[in-house]
This record gives C-alpha cells, structure tokens and sequence, in this order.
C-alpha cells in the first residue's frame, strides 16, 4: 500500500499533462459544432484506416488480432441471454398495466440514438436509463440500480432495436443547455485521481494503446456500443458502470451512478458521436 | 573520568527517552491528525476530487487507533492529509488546465 501510494505521489507530480498530443489546444469559448468538427477530424485524420462507422467497435477497430477474437465470440455473443431478458421485461406490463413503451416515443423501439437529450423542462440530461427509471415511478414501481443488471438487460434490449440508427444528439437553444454540455467536456478532460489521468488521457490521447492487456477504445464512438458485456466483469455493464470503473482505475473516488456530472459526459460523448451507428449492445474483453 | 562517564550517560539516556517521547503518540495525537485529514478531504469532496487512497488510509488509520498502535494510526492520518491535499491541489490546477487538452 505504502509502495501503491508513493508511486502515484510521484506520478501525479512527474506525468502531469505532458501527454498531450501537438494537436491540443487551449479553448477559449464553448462551441460544440466547432469541437463536433475538430474531434471528428483528429480521429479520423489519426486512424485513417479505420472507417468512419467502425469507430463503435471500439479497441476492434483498432487491433486486427482483437478483431478477430471478437468476431468468433460474437457468433454466440455474451449478452445474449440479457438481451433475451431485457426483451421480455420491457415487454412485461407494470401492475398498472402500462408498459415501458408507453413512455418513450414510437414505443420505445428504435430510440435509443436520441439518448441523452437535454430537457428544457427539468433543465437536466435525461439519459435512456434514467428515462427508465422515470417511466418506472411515473407508474408506481421501484427505480432499478444504475449499475446492476436489470438496467443493463433494459438498455441492451432498447439499443438491440435500434442497432444501425444514427446518433443524433441536440443541444437546444438553452444556456443550460450549453452548461451541461460545457460541463461534461470538463469532466471529459479533467485529470483526476491519484493516478492523474482524465477520460481522455486514455480515450483521446491514446486510443489504440495497451494498459496491460487491455487495447483502449477511441472516444469517437465509444458510447454506440453501450451497454456492454465484459469480460473483465464477468457480466453486462450500463454506462454508469463504465464511468465508475474508469474513475476507480485511476484511484479517484467515483460519482453516483448517473450523477449530473456522468450523465453530462454522456452528453458530450454521444454529441461527438453524432451520424454514427448504435452498435449496443456490445462485448469487450 | 567518573563526571565523564556521568556526563556520557546522561547525554544518552537524554537522548533515548527523547527519541521514545517523539514516538509515542497518544490517542489525542491521532484525534488531532484524524480530523486534519478528514478536514481536507471533505474539501477534496467540495471539489469532487477525492481519491480511493486518502479513504484506505484513513480506513487504514480508525483501524490501527482501535487497535491502540497510535503511532501507526497517526502516520496513516497524516499520509491521508497528505494525499488529500495532493488532490484538491490537483483540482484546483485542474480548474482550468483542462481546457489546454481539448482536440482544436
């Protein structure tokens, strides 16, 4: 321990941000098609031969050998059984008799691309698993945990049907709006925790990269493919697990699941992601 | 040569019983150092900037105080005060260094 301690002492002093790539620059205002535009083009004129819709597929889109296994796994893929479940609970009425379709537009198929969307009533990002929970206590039953695998069988059913679908992702004419976008590029790229990475020292800087075995995924596209099933897990994950983990790999203390700051990093991320496929629910090693 | 002798063995014994006082830290040392720490990481928590090490060592010091090794408790209080300073430090550069890693 005293050893782990020291070792991220000394990291958190020497590493710093000099990890940064030439093609970083400070922002001086907050404009989201101007980002929308340059984190397109950084990815794209990095990877050049990755294809444009091939970034959802994550770390596969980046190591050929990984590629391959992911192809063999996915002829039986691990989230099948909570696709199966998720099908069968979404399709199972509440005690009122309502269903989870009678919340969301065209019955909840095929939607999931326009997740998270900001509302201009609450003044919040509302992400596809807190609509969830919302139409749960909008009829009378107990919101699911964030983290565990009901939500997760739910939202894999939901980005199933809407697998192909493009991002499409609005920030409206709202400072708040704006705020919350603002706010999630923040968290974005903040360096945190003993370790003192960011989201993006992994995602940004070095997608394609290894730490350890694991092959890290590009931000561009990272969101299409949630939620997953890992292996690491050993089972299906929500985004909110994704962000508690990566918080808890670089020794910060993480947020609650679908925190305001997690569900604005959605935000973000799905924002940047605009025009590209769902590609959920996915599988990583 | 006695008064030397005399003189030697004063100088340390002095030495001895000062070094032990150094060391041995009392409950109330721990209170003090305990509270110091969880002073700066609730300021970490304000910043919502905490880290996973400064609670295992705090965990680390409730758990040696209870054992009564107070010593040990207090080193594991003031390594949490340290690595919680360290984190909202990092915040508060953080505050606007991000902006400097944004893809332009």
């Amino acid at each position: 321990m005293r050893r782990a301690v020291l070792l991220g002492l000394a990291m958190f002093t020497l590493a710093a941000p000099q990890i940064l790539t030439a093609t970083c620059h400070a922002a001086d205002s907050i404009n989201p098609q101007a980002d929308f535009k340059a984190f397109r083009k950084y990815f794209t004129e990095r990877f050049t031969n990755v294809p444009l819709n091939d970034f959802v597929n994550g770390p596969y889109s980046m190591d050929a050998g990984l590629r391959k296994q992911w192809l063999e796994i996915d002829a039986f893929p691990p989230y099948q059984f909570a696709l199966d479940k998720g099908k069968e609970m979404f399709n199972t009425p509440f005690k009122n008799g309502k269903t989870y379709g009678d919340c969301f537009p065209n019955k909840g198929i095929g939607v999931r691309q326009d997740y998270p969307y900001f509302d201009t009533k609450s003044g919040e990002v509302i992400t596809l698993d807190v609509a969830l929970n919302q139409c749960r206590e909008a009829n009378g039953e107990k919101p699911f945990d964030y983290s565990k695998d009901d939500m997760a069988a739910l939202t894999a059913y939901m980005a199933y049907t809407s697998r192909g679908k493009r991002f499409d992702i609005k920030i409206p004419d709202d400072p708040r709006a704006l705020a919350a976008y603002e706010k999630g590029e923040e968290y974005f790229y903040t360096r945190r925790g003993q370790l003192n990475f960011s989201c993006a020292s992994c995602h940004v800087q070095n997608p394609g990269g290894h730490l350890r075995t694991e092959v890290l995924a590009p931000a561009l596209g990272i969101v299409a493919a949630m939620p997953i099933y890992r292996s690491e897990w050993g089972g299906m994950g929500t985004i909110s697990r994704r962000f508690t983990s990566c918080n808890s790999q670089v020794r910060a203390t993480p947020l609650k699941p679908e925190d305001e700051l997690y569900r604005d990093v959605e935000y973000y991320l799905s924002y940047m992601s605009n025009g590209l496929p769902i590609s959920g629910p996915g599988a990583r090693p | 040569m006695r008064t030397r002798g005399m003189i030697r063995l004063a100088v340390i014994l002095s030495i001895g019983g000062s070094a032990s006082a150094a060391l041995a830290a009392s409950a109330d040392d721990f209170k003090a150092a305990f509270a110091k720490a969880e002073a700066a990481n609730e300021q970490a928590g304000t910043l919502k900037n905490q880290w996973t090490t400064t609670a295992q060592e705090l965990k680390a010091a409730q758990a040696a105080a209870a054992a009564g090794k107070y010593d040990e408790a207090v080193k594991d209080a003031q390594q949490a005060e340290a690595l919680a300073n360290a984190s909202i430090a990092q915040a508060k550069e953080q505050a606007t260094a991000w902006k400097q890693a944004v893809v332009h």
